[in-house]
């Protein structure tokens, strides 16, 4: 057997975004050896791209704002699934941790008075977002990324883990490789904190880096964890359609926040068509009074008027997309135009650099005179580990989450702004949480030498396979069919038979041969994240399939309608079963007190007998 | 159907460390719109699934995929066939190679660990305790330009004081004095970096050529907003009579 490499260290934390940098730096300060296990270099992980903000209610632009209103906005654009524990605690703590960022050196766009701005964003009432004009997640990740490097965390970089290990039922460490040099290496850890990040490179059209392949749900699902509410796969309205190439990558949802205008081939501003029922008393219905309210908000006044349509959420504003298009009425490559061009030309270079920049090099579109195409994209996984709100601590003692690869917070659909601060304030109770219990053992478990052999064997087993397909073939295959059978719009039929072609992949994906050696071959490690993709979109297809309604991201063609007596009470658990198969159950939060409860808006409760 | 041949560097090193292999070629499909890094991916998915190339966010954000292209230093996601071609002699293939200036680990995949090694090394932000703070745009926008570095090292790659004389050792070079710029102007921060910033980090080594400015993706106009402002504060610091003089009264 090949020699594997052993490691010791109190925690382990797997994934170097926001959650997991925020979590490494948290438990390395609480005196415990750390080990930081990257999937790419350190500070090129996914948070990297994010672009619009992050969400606190630091009431610097708008002194309305508050924790009790960021709260209801959270839960209101959850479609009230979410866990209002998690809801609560991140509206509460997000602004502290935004302060902490600017401690550590974060430099954030600035008010006229000098404080942290704040930028208006969909389904936050008032500009909540601090940002650094739109590359905000460089801004986060390299803060972390700096402060980090200071801590005396053992940082492995381009590791990926395949394998969590329990003893005795207790997680007791992980099985990763460097992909580096193809050698093989065992963490002994007392507590571990998942924070890998989603899913999302299941999709076709996606706003994910090659890292999204879902390694992290599905370590956490075979070893035990349940995973909830998997249905939910945000699809963001506006991701470039045009060159090809580009197809996926993010619009920021900014450009709405800056004032940007979507129209159809006809010219129609669709939006005002698509205002939901519990939306409709907030936003604007003529254009000249969404104009206004840019006016306002752009000569830094306190908005009076109501939002734009476009600043909708966005399962509304995606679906909305996919409506017009529907209808014949779709921009010339298929999706819609969004308008930025209207304002004056150094803002927009001011305000979305980005943007103009990706446009100009990789379309040829000068934004500040022509307007982009846009159209959805896979963004965000809802879904995730269940996680206890207080601690992070998943239904594996010993095992944290936190990040995208948690759920709990974001409920149905996620408000943009909210995975950001989601990462600072969740990230920290893991880290702190994982360092106080790994103080409480006193000792590093034994690992089941049985089980590494197994996964070593598993791990280098593509690359003695001969005569197979390569497997970037089945990965693109299944991106194409998570596409067309559970994407945005879904129906029984579409989501069965997606479920029979994951198990016709799964057996191509078990004979792949990428050939090569161990160093740094990208056709091994394509074959090896085959298993997690494959079980992340059947998690997704059959707890898509079992919800018979349509609620946030998750919208069935054949249940259109919102259920609220039944599906929005419940969450779905999936778990594996003792024979292996994936298992599906339903369970409910705890009942919301009253004084929380009255923060939100009544009308939309739906409550039997009132 | 056009096509496009790209002459790929395939190879690892050898017991000495140095590079060792030869220049593939692969011809492949080419699509309106492609970047270069489309071509690799495709040329893994038809003919190469071992090609080693690093890439994350394939949207000039993340800084993973730099590369010489036709012997420009590159990120291959933000670089248009379109552009390549037409700069190119007509017929002749694309050549596409690792970054030089760094150790190579296999095909277009380099080593750079140094660079987190001298990150370590830069002394971090000393910031207020109390979030009271408050600082204006005006002050913001100089470090905001220095913070949207995305660490491609292209600028590490094309300095001939790293690239010739290999003076990693010596020298922090580009990167990391738009690094110690961002903490030394930086309103919040109460340390002094400068003495490093002579003798570790070397800042003497640079004689200004502009090549770093001239490959930054990001735009930053490193030598001037950056190392010079460095090299002026040096020279105030070490070497302006004044300063020595106060210095010499302290130390008395």
């Amino acid at each position: 057997m090949d020699d594997v490499l052993m490691h010791e260290h109190d925690v382990v934390v797997i994934g170097a975004g926001g959650a997991g940098l925020r979590a490494a730096i948290e438990a390395s300060a609480a005196g415990v050896s750390v080990a930081m296990i990257c999937k790419s270099m350190l500070g090129k992980a996914h948070t990297v791209m994010a672009e619009g903000g992050a969400a606190a209610a630091l009431a610097n632009k708008d002194h309305r704002d508050s924790w009790q209103t960021h709260f209801r906005d959270t839960m209101k654009g959850g479609k009230y699934l979410g866990d209002w524990r998690m809801a609560q605690i991140h509206a509460q703590q997000s602004p502290d941790r935004i302060r902490e960022l600017e401690q550590w050196g974060a430099v954030f766009d600035r008010t006229p008075k000098g404080l942290t701005s704040q930028r208006n964003f969909g389904g936050h009432t008032y500009p909540r977002l601090a940002h650094i004009g739109d590359a905000t997640g460089l801004e986060l990740i390299r803060t972390l990324q700096q402060k980090g490097v200071h801590m005396g965390m053992d940082v492995f970089m381009e590791f990926t883990v395949r394998r969590l290990f329990k003893t005795d039922g207790r997680i007791s460490g992980c099985f990763a490789y460097d992909r580096n040099d193809g050698t093989l290496h065992v963490f002994k850890a007392k507590t571990v904190v998942l924070a890998t990040g989603g899913i999302t490179r299941c999709w076709e059209v996606c706003s994910g880096s090659w890292e999204y392949t879902g390694e992290g749900h599905a370590i956490a699902y075979w070893a035990g964890a349940e995973m909830g509410d998997m249905e939910f796969v945000q699809f963001h309205p506006t991701g470039m359609i045009w060159p090809p190439s580009v197809k996926g990558i993010l619009v920021t949802e900014g450009v709405r926040g800056e004032g940007g205008v979507l129209r159809n081939s006809e010219g129609d501003r669709f939006m005002f068509d698509y205002v939901p029922e519990m939306y409709a008393d907030e936003f604007a219905d003529t254009e000249e009074e969404a104009l206004a309210w840019v006016d306002e908000v752009i000569s830094g006044q306190l908005a009076t008027k109501r939002r734009p349509p476009e600043l909708l959420t966005r399962d509304v504003v995606a679906k909305a997309i996919n409506s017009e298009r529907g209808a014949g009425r779709a921009s010339e490559h298929g999706g819609a135009y969004l308008d930025i061009s209207w304002r004056d030309e150094d803002e927009v270079k001011k305000k979305l650099p980005g943007m103009y920049h990706q446009f100009k090099e990789l379309a040829a579109v000068d934004i500040t005179e022509q307007p982009m195409e846009v159209g959805p994209t896979a963004h965000y996984v809802m879904g995730g580990v269940k996680v206890d709100p207080y601690t992070q601590e998943t239904s594996v003692p010993g095992l944290f989450a936190a990040g995208e690869v948690a759920t709990g917070l974001h409920g149905a659909n996620r408000l943009g702004g909210n995975s950001l601060s989601d990462l600072i304030v969740f990230g920290r109770i893991a880290g702190e949480q994982a360092a106080e219990a790994s103080k409480q053992m006193g000792y590093f478990a034994g690992i089941d030498q049985v089980e590494i052999d197994e996964v070593v064997a598993e791990t280098l087993a593509p690359l003695d396979r001969e005569g197979g397909e390569n497997p970037a073939k089945v990965v693109s295959d299944l991106r194409e069919m998570m596409q067309d059978k559970a994407g945005i719009i879904r129906t029984r039929n579409l989501l069965l038979e997606s479920l029979s072609d994951l198990d016709e992949l799964e057996k191509r994906a078990n004979i792949t041969s990428p050939g090569g050696t161990r160093t740094y071959n990208p056709g091994w490690h394509q074959a090896l994240e085959l298993a997690a993709m494959i079980d992340v979109s059947r998690m997704c297809a059959l707890a898509a399939l079992r919800r018979e309604e349509s609620r946030g991201a998750h919208t069935r063609d054949d249940f259109p309608d919102t259920d609220h007596s039944h599906w929005g009470k419940v969450n779905s658990v999936i778990s594996m079963g003792d024979d292996g198969s994936m298992e599906i159950a339903y369970s409910s939060y705890p009942e919301i007190p009253e004084e929380l409860k009255s923060l939100l808006d009544t009308e939309d409760l739906h409550e039997e007998g009132s | 159907m056009d096509e496009v041949t790209f002459r790929v560097f395939r190879g690892e090193p050898d017991a000495d460390g140095e590079p060792f292999g030869q220049m593939v070629d692969y011809t492949v499909a080419l699509d309106e719109g492609m970047v270069v890094l489309d071509v690799i991916h495709r040329i893994q998915a038809e003919q190469a699934p071992d090609l080693s190339c690093r890439w994350n966010c394939k949207a000039g954000k993340c800084g993973s995929c730099s590369a010489e292209v036709n012997g420009k230093p590159k990120l291959m996601c933000m670089t248009r066939m379109e552009d390549v071609l037409e700069e190119a002699p007509d017929g002749e293939p694309v050549l596409v190679k690792p970054m030089q200036a760094f150790p190579l680990t296999k095909d277009l995949v380099t080593d750079s660990s140094w660079a987190y090694d001298t990150d370590r090394r830069i002394t971090p932000i000393s910031g207020p305790e109390e979030f009271d703070w408050e600082f204006r745009q005006e002050e913001a926008d100089r470090l905001q330009e220095f913070r949207s570095c995305i660490e491609c090292m292209l600028c590490v790659n094309t300095c001939h004081v790293l690239r010739e004389h290999q003076m990693f050792d010596e020298f922090a070079g580009p990167r990391f004095f738009v690094r110690l710029a961002g903490l030394e102007m930086h309103p919040l921060d109460t340390e002094s970096r400068i003495p490093e910033i002579k003798d570790d980090f070397g800042i003497g080594y640079c004689n200004i050529t502009k090549c770093c400015t001239e490959v930054c993706p990001a735009g930053i106009n490193i030598t001037d907003n950056a190392i010079i402002p460095l090299k002026e504060r040096v020279v105030t610091e070490f070497y302006d009579p004044l300063v020595m003089l106060a210095r010499k009264l302290r130390s008395d």
